[in-house]
């Protein structure tokens, strides 16, 4: 049982590692990539840059960059606004949040509103508005005289 | 509690429309772009947003403002742009005629990879000073929409005449050397 445990283990290691060794695909580099140009995903673009930058990427590919290396390249001639999705720190990490924070702070107003709703319509919602005080007198009164 | 919670939903709503107008504001006010080539073409001469970019022709970066007492010819263009390979020849003939005028021909490379700029620049003989902006930062504020677009500024960095598309056609070449006229004027 050890035995095949651990053959298990080894041969798991060794896929990963070809996984991981793998060349990158093209065109999963050209839906991560904006074209600068067109301000679209390389995939969706045929401006002339773009189809400049996809004939670079096959060629980086061809020449055993990873995906990485590639992407990395394409920052130092175009800046980080041809990744398409934004890098992990800096500004990359509040443009991640935002989006959520957004998220969160719509669910949470949803939330509030439906709280305030359903105790609307079950009447749960004690009556604020009270009565004028002289108002109130007379009803009072009114009411004395017609129980006495 | 219900009318807490209304209050806060108007609150939130009247919060976003502020904020959309800020937006809409902000975005009107930085467009000076657009402002830019408009005043231009109005007679007006708007200043010229400064940059200071790498040069592609050698070491070190390229202030604009450091061409401040000439003429200067800023041609922006990309590798890729086809009429921008039709006026490359026009626009090294304008720098070689002028450049004892206090004329200064600067050629920004934009959204472009430096080795295809510099095969351009050696294929068509650039011998002007040539600048790159990859990412395309600096064209927002001359409002640039396309390739090639070429300004033309005085020796004050203002713009006296603003060119979309190439300047090498037979009616337009007359308007650049007006404008470079113009510009020298002042």
């Amino acid at each position: 049982m050890r035995r095949a445990l651990g053959l298990a283990a080894v041969l798991g290691a060794v896929l990963a590692g070809a996984a991981s060794a793998a060349p990158p695909n093209a065109a999963d580099l050209e839906a991560e990539l904006v074209c600068p140009v067109c301000e679209t995903t390389l995939d969706q673009s045929n401006a002339p840059v773009a189809e400049r930058m996809k004939t670079f990427i096959r060629v980086q590919i061809a020449a055993g960059d990873s995906e990485q290396e590639i992407k990395d390249a394409l920052v130092v001639e175009f800046g980080p606004g041809v990744l398409a999705e934004p890098p992990d720190g800096g500004f990359g990490l509040l443009a991640r949040l935002l989006p959520l924070g957004a998220l969160l702070g719509g669910a949470v107003a949803v939330g509030l509103l439906i709280r305030a709703w359903t105790r609307r319509a079950a009447g749960t919602e004690p009556v604020e508005e009270r009565l004028d005080p002289e108002l109130e007198r007379l009803v009072d009164e009114e009411l004395a005289r017609f129980d006495g | 509690m219900a009318s807490r919670a209304r209050l806060a939903g108007q609150g939130v709503a009247v919060g976003l429309v502020v904020l959309l107008f800020i937006l809409l504001a902000w975005s009107l006010l930085t467009d000076e772009g657009g402002d830019l080539k408009s005043a231009a073409a109005s007679g007006e001469r708007p200043q010229a947003p400064d940059f200071t970019l790498e040069r592609l022709d050698g070491d070190g970066d390229l202030q604009l403002s450091s061409l401040r007492g000439k003429a200067v010819v800023l041609n922006v263009w990309a590798s890729w742009c086809i009429p921008c390979k039709d006026e490359a020849p026009f626009l090294e003939q304008v720098w070689q005629d002028n450049r004892d005028r206090d004329v200064v021909v600067v050629g920004l490379d934009a959204k472009d990879f430096r080795a295809d700029a510099r095969k351009f620049a050696k294929r068509f003989g650039l011998t002007f000073p040539l600048v790159y902006d990859g990412p395309g930062d600096a064209l927002d504020g001359y409002g640039v929409t396309g390739f090639p677009e070429t300004f033309v500024l005085d020796r004050e960095g203002r713009v006296v005449e603003a060119f979309a598309g190439a300047v090498d056609g037979d009616d337009v070449r007359p308007r650049l050397l007006a404008a470079i006229n113009r510009a020298l004027e002042t």
